[in-house]
């Protein structure tokens, strides 16, 4: 080493250390993709060899049949809870980015929405059990399994419609001001326009949280092998994360094939919902870099 | 599609037909009532979360207080979960009533919380932050951007899937073929000693920890690459112009620019680690009263007795069982809402995010 000039410090080893480091990279990805791979790709396995497409319009009988009572069931909840959180999100969100003027102002709506992020959803679904199931007679229900669910998702749409809106350009508002709108008038035909992939990216994002969510449901939607009625009180609700989690360690094959349907239905549903919001932004990013 | 305005609907507004234009003035009465409407639902909005937040907090506290009368602070201490005698004779314990023999300790579940998230971040921090180098250092974007989106979808992977996965695939492999080799060619010293005994089935301690490290890896390496990605290029052109290695440039420049961020992202996962609920409910073991005694023993987490446990504590008709595990979900609240907001403190700056973190 010593015949090499101080400044230049050995570079052969430099040059190793940057290949190990190159290649350690590149190991930490694959050690993400390989199981991530094999996950997607046992599902699948699993399911597919016994796959049977009438599991869709069959009704399930517990450790047999089909899940068309959980597929509803998963939907019905998704679309109850895109209605209670997603007008509750977007409005908190419109209102921490656009009517609070203040940096005080929106500032308890703010913690309560960081602290119930952080929230475990499972001692939320107690609550929903020990309050709403027991304490005021709901028995398993629609309504509280919403309820809870939505408290969940809640966090996560108001910050994303918040985050929305903030990347709308000030001028937007601006030019609409000029042009004499009233601040209501303005949201509605420009801002909350401009926003609208973001928050709808966003809410589909939380509807697949919802949808893939097992422990807030299990002791509030109760389990039934019937269809979903019409009322919000007093009748269980079947959904997919149910029969995954029921089913898999039950001693028949029957059972085993109900799981792992399911399964493979819920990564379906949460991956079409996950790339529809993905080809959501992308296009919206398009369409901002050309209006530019 | 065709015209680029469309998209961003500007034109919605300020090109607009007169009419549409004039609408604004001659219904002005009209439009201070839409303004109303907005700033009124904006407000009682944005206090149901609160109002939630707070119905759920007290709920949990009056559920709790029985239970935090009658087990002391000795409920943090202590092993045995017995739910004692539920058909047999009640006693009073500080007029609380509660089953003979029942005698509850969360040591093990809050040990079991803590031992999982630690092994998850000692396995994710170091995979995420090299997965999100690869993503934005080394890559090219048409291979990077569909990894990275692949690494997104494994966090919405519902926690149940990834627990059927882990208890039918991974757990029997890890038992079968690597563990072992583990066991029996680890020296019999220091911490080492925890990888020596008997492997088990897969169902156990490090699986568990393994898994949730897989389940936060997304979360913090997405994080962490968006973080890399607005490192500006020319401190980093700078250090390569003066002679830096990738290796050099990533060390000194690039991860020490976002260095807040990448540890608010790691507290984050961490919050994820500390709720998770049926992953680790399906591949704990769920054993009750003891800390495994090597990282292939079964065990539990407090989220994970919760799940199990509600179902035989609703038959406690002192109630007794059920206000004990509302103990157990407060002591795992006030950790995971601690660790979150910590986390939220330190990358307000930057990520905005809110996924909801403490998921099952």
């Amino acid at each position: 080493m010593s015949h090499v000039d101080q400044s230049y410090p050995s570079t052969s080893r430099r040059r190793v250390k940057a290949l190990l480091f190159r290649w350690s990279t590149l190991l930490a990805l694959a050690l993400v993709v390989a199981p991530a791979t094999w996950l997607v790709v046992g599902v699948v396995v699993r399911a597919v060899p016994h796959w049977q497409w009438n599991v869709l319009t069959t009704l399930s009988q517990g450790t047999s049949g089909g899940l068309e009572n959980a597929i509803v069931g998963t939907l019905v909840l998704m679309a109850g809870v895109a209605l209670i959180a997603g007008s509750i999100g977007v409005l908190t969100g419109i209102h921490l980015a656009e009517l609070t003027r203040s940096r005080r102002g929106g500032m308890g709506a703010r913690l309560a929405i960081d602290v119930l992020a952080g929230f475990p959803s499972i001692v939320l679904g107690y609550v929903g059990y020990v309050a709403l199931c027991v304490g005021l007679h709901w028995g398993f229900s629609l309504l509280a399994a919403l309820l809870i669910l939505s408290l969940m998702v809640v966090p996560f749409i108001a910050k994303s419609t918040e985050s929305a809106l903030r990347q709308v350009p000030t001028n937007y508002r601006e030019g609409a001001e000029a042009l004499g709108m009233s601040q209501g008038y303005a949201l509605r035909r420009v801002v909350l326009r401009s926003a609208l992939p973001g928050i709808v990216t966003g809410l589909l994002i939380a509807l697949s949280v919802a949808g893939g969510e097992t422990a807030p449901l299990l002791y509030t939607a109760g389990a039934t092998n019937n269809l979903p009625t019409f009322s919000l009180l007093h009748q269980p609700v079947a959904y997919l994360t149910y029969y995954v989690w029921t089913d898999y360690n039950q001693p028949t094959d029957s059972a085993h094939y109900v799981s792992y349907d399911a399964a493979l239905i819920l990564v379906v549903l949460v991956l079409t919902m996950l790339i529809s919001a993905r080809i959501i932004v992308a296009r919206t990013q398009r369409h901002a870099e050309r209006s530019r | 599609m065709s015209t680029p305005r469309e998209g961003l609907s500007l034109s919605g507004a300020s090109t607009s037909s007169p009419a549409r234009r004039d609408h604004g003035v001659r219904r002005a009465g009209r439009l201070r009532r839409e303004d109303l409407a907005w700033r009124w639902g904006g407000r009682i909005a944005s206090w149901l979360p609160i109002l939630g937040l707070v119905l759920a907090l007290i709920v949990l506290a009056i559920k709790a207080w029985p239970a935090v009368i009658v087990n002391g602070a000795g409920f943090l201490s202590r092993s045995q979960w017995l739910p004692g005698n539920t058909y047999g004779s009640v006693v009073h314990t500080h007029g609380v009533a509660h089953p003979v023999g029942s005698s509850y300790g969360a040591w093990p579940l809050i040990a079991g919380t803590l031992e999982t998230s630690l092994i998850a971040l000692i396995i994710a921090v170091p995979i995420a932050i090299g997965t999100a180098l690869a993503l934005t250092e080394l890559l090219p974007g048409w291979l990077a951007r569909p990894l990275g989106f692949f690494v997104e979808i494994l966090a919405g992977v519902p926690s149940v899937v990834i627990g059927l996965w882990g208890v039918l695939e991974i757990g029997p492999f890890l038992a079968h073929h690597v563990y072992p080799l583990v066991a029996n060619n680890v020296p019999n010293v220091g911490p080492f000693r925890y990888l020596k005994g008997p492997v088990g089935y897969g169902e156990g301690l490090l699986t568990s920890g393994l898994i949730l490290g897989l389940m936060i890896v997304p979360i913090i390496a997405s994080t962490t690459r968006d973080l890399f990605l607005q490192v500006p290029a020319l401190p980093k052109e700078g250090a390569e112009a003066l002679g830096l290695t990738s290796a050099e440039v990533a060390r000194r420049v690039t991860v020490p620019w976002v260095r807040a961020g990448i540890i608010g992202a790691t507290v984050l996962g961490l919050g994820r680690a500390l709720g998770e609920t049926m992953a680790v409910a399906m591949i704990s073991g769920s054993v009750l009263g003891q800390v495994s005694p090597t990282l292939y023993g079964t065990m539990t987490t407090i989220a994970a007795t919760i799940v199990s446990q509600l179902d035989s504590a609703a038959t406690d008709g002192t109630g007794f069982a059920i206000s004990t595990l509302a103990e157990a979900g407060l002591i795992l609240a006030v950790i995971a809402v601690l660790v979150n907001l910590a986390a939220r403190a330190i990358i307000s700056r930057g990520s905005r995010l809110a996924a909801p973190v403490g998921r099952g």
